[in-house]
């Protein structure tokens, strides 16, 4: 029961902290049809600047202010890379934003060092929040739940309450038509993509404190940033919702199991011993978001609630 | 004789042209690499030429699919990678005699990794090359990711963290070459390299390789003239498996170990630059850039330690400014120079030149002094005897004086052409 009621906690949130980073990349693809190779480095951005500024102020000035500076960059790199790529198509764009993961990974570790910095959550933060079964739950952690929830529902109302979200809305599958009504297309597309890396950045700087701060944090969290928004939908903030509490809870369920295969399929003579009856499903944890992305491609193409296929 | 079949018969390549488009490049590579032992190379000479060897073949196997196929996969190094291993497999069953292949002769190994790369490219390729586009790259990064993790999961095929390591001194000798010595290897890795590129060169010319070009330009008039697009993805698919797994099978003879990080992500990023950075659109791209590619791998991380930030801005920098790679570079100033208004042109692209020449210095001093200022050994930046730390005015000019001369430059430069243009 226990670890029930953890594995749920922690799933949720880390489900969460997946959305934050999934929202923006999902808004930036099903607009300008680029998967950014490049968003898990806006978040481990985010940490880093996060990192700079609570050590000369305090966290919570950082809260706000990273992740604005990182949406500035991320709106230099639309403005003076990514629109002079497009002329080139799907292709070189995808690979100008791999190019730009490798060159902001390789920044990173001239300017911090290559090893993790001492990024930590606040002091005020720093306590149990309540027991349950024995154990203590981070305040942090309820903390960051509710930040997430508050960027959600920020972007709910900013998306379909407001009139710039109704323009956005209506750029992202009819961009010609936006254009022809007189609003100016690429300033919307820069400002989407700055949108989308500032909320990165703000994963960054909720999430870089409770995981670890290092130069290779963008490539652990790209590729699963990737399985979110495909086995979501392309364009789909809903799917990418869903998919992110998804993957959130399936792999911290995954975590607490330690039944290997051979437990599990003894019935069929598998022998607990044997190479392959012995890897527990907690190990396999990491590699079940690929599983479900390959699975996802080969039988339901556009998600689970994607509109059109990929 | 009807008037359009003159129109195509003069359309066609003179049989001087064939020669000197055909015949006459690899009768040069040929002879490159007969020369190259007359020079008594050192050891480390040749095993840089050996990893060239072995990345030239990956290299034009990836663009088989990325440059002819326009398919860009994030995981072509699981075919090298699994054609290496059956290598490293059938290696140790040499030695200890298992059935047939006690009487195997290492020196065709690279044929096995044909196998065994191209079986693993059908059995993966076949629910992934359904579609093309943005879903192919994204299986395969989702099949790499999941191949990677395996390989570290399953002891007794892969070897755990330390790989799996032979032994290529053993089985019948081939051509009087125990591939003992280096420079016996080397005839190996020469001989297979030659055969690779031959080989996907003459894939090129066959009507599957045409319709997979076809297939990459437009795919449903590819349908209407009666052909599957699928099945041509699938077809090239296997086969640029194939030569990746020779390439896994000729580095598996070379090494004599392979590892489960050779199956990652990491040389699967590597072999994408290699190919896009030497130009996807010739077939000789590929070839120049795992040459240059390779070398600035071993070279340049002797001179610096953020070649890879070199790496990154160079590839950054092909994307954005020559997305036709250095192939591109090389023949539009052939063919520049060979059109007319020669000294216009030469002097157009001397002026660009000096404009990147430029940019490079300025970055080129303000990443090794940040390289130095970071590290906090107290290191300074000395070239030429000049002492560039972080607090010295002189480093600063030198940043900021040569990349906004040479943006101007470029800029300019632009600007020009695109009024000459209009």
């Amino acid at each position: 029961m226990e670890t029930i009621v953890f594995a749920l906690l922690n799933g949720v949130i880390y489900g969460l902290l997946l959305f934050m980073l999934s929202s923006g990349l999902t808004l930036i693809f099903s607009m300008m049809g680029v998967l950014n190779f490049a968003h898990a480095s806006f978040y481990m951005l985010g940490a880093y600047f996060a990192f700079t500024i609570s050590g000369s102020s305090s966290f919570w000035i950082a809260l706000f202010i990273a992740p604005v500076l990182v949406g500035l960059v991320g709106a230099v790199v639309e403005r003076y890379g990514l629109r002079k790529v497009h002329a080139n198509g799907h292709v070189a764009e995808l690979l100008f934003t791999f190019g730009l993961a490798y060159l902001i990974e390789e920044v990173v570790k001239i300017v911090y060092g290559k090893t993790s910095v001492d990024y930590r959550i606040p002091d005020l933060l720093d306590f149990p929040a309540f027991t349950i079964y024995g154990a203590s739950f981070p305040a942090y952690r309820i903390f960051m739940l509710f930040v997430a929830i508050g960027m959600l529902v920020g972007l709910w109302v900013l998306l379909k309450k407001t009139r710039a979200g109704l323009i956005i809305q209506a750029a992202l599958t009819h961009p010609h038509m936006v254009g022809h009504l007189g609003h100016n297309v690429p300033l919307i597309f820069m400002t989407v993509f700055g949108i989308g890396c500032a909320l990165a950045g703000l994963a960054g700087v909720i999430g870089g404190n409770i995981f670890v701060t290092d130069p290779a944090m963008a490539v652990q969290m790209g590729p699963i940033v990737f399985v979110v928004v495909v086995v979501g939908g392309i364009g789909s903030l809903e799917g990418a919702f869903l998919a992110s509490l998804l993957i959130g809870l399936l792999q911290n369920f995954a975590v607490g199991i330690s039944a290997s295969f051979g437990e599990i399929f003894g019935f069929l003579g598998l022998s607990t011993t044997s190479e392959l009856g012995s890897i527990t499903i907690s190990s396999l944890a990491p590699m079940l978001p690929f599983l479900l992305l390959v699975l996802m491609l080969i039988f339901r193409p556009r998600g689970l609630m994607g509109e059109q296929e990929l | 004789m009807s008037n359009a079949t003159t129109t195509i018969e003069s359309l066609q390549p003179s049989s001087a042209a064939k020669f000197r488009q055909r015949t006459l490049p690899i009768l040069i590579f040929a002879a490159v690499i007969f020369a190259i032992p007359m020079t008594d190379p050192s050891r480390t000479m040749y095993s840089l030429m050996h990893q060239i060897g072995i990345n030239i073949v990956f290299a034009l196997s990836y663009n088989m699919i990325l440059g002819k196929a326009g398919l860009l996969s994030f995981g072509h190094a699981v075919y090298f990678g699994l054609g290496g291993y059956f290598c490293m497999h059938v290696l140790g069953w040499i030695e200890d005699g298992v059935g047939p292949f006690g009487n195997y002769p290492v020196f065709f190994l690279p044929l096995l990794g044909f196998g065994g790369g191209a079986l693993a490219g059908a059995v993966i390729g076949w629910p992934s090359c359904r579609k093309a586009g943005t879903t192919f790259a994204m299986i395969s990064l989702g099949v790499a990711e999941l191949i990677a993790a395996a390989g570290f999961m399953f002891d007794s095929l892969f070897g755990g963290e330390e790989g799996i390591s032979g032994d290529r001194m053993n089985g019948p000798e081939m051509f009087g070459l125990s591939l003992g010595p280096i420079d016996e290897v080397y005839w190996f890795i020469a001989f297979w390299t030659v055969v690779g590129v031959i080989g996907m060169f003459a894939f090129t010319r066959t009507p599957l390789g045409k319709l997979s070009e076809a297939t990459r330009d437009n795919p449903q008039r590819v349908q209407f003239i009666g052909y599957n697009p699928q099945q041509v993805r699938y077809l090239v698919f296997i086969i640029a498996g194939g030569f990746a797994g020779m390439a896994g099978g000729m580095a598996a003879v070379n090494y004599e170990i392979f590892t489960p990080e050779s199956l990652s992500l990491i040389p699967s990023g590597f072999v994408l630059i290699m190919a896009y950075v030497g130009g996807i659109t010739y077939f000789a791209g590929p070839i120049m850039g795992a040459i240059l590619l390779t070398y600035m791998q071993s070279m340049m991380s002797d001179f610096t330690e953020a070649w890879l930030l070199y790496l990154g801005l160079m590839f950054v920098a092909i994307v954005m400014y020559a997305p036709r790679g250095i192939a591109g570079i090389v023949f539009g100033f052939v063919d520049g120079i060979r059109g007319g208004n020669a000294g216009a042109y030469f002097t157009a692209w001397i002026i660009r030149l000096v404009g990147c020449l430029l940019m490079l210095l300025g970055a080129i001093v303000l990443i090794e002094m940040s390289v130095r200022w970071s590290n906090g050994y107290g290191e300074v930046f000395e070239p030429f005897g000049l002492h560039l730390g972080h607090t010295n005015v002189l480093t600063w000019i030198l940043i900021i004086v040569p990349l906004v001369a040479g943006g101007y430059i470029l800029r300019r430069a632009s600007r020009e052409e695109e009024e000459g243009a209009a």
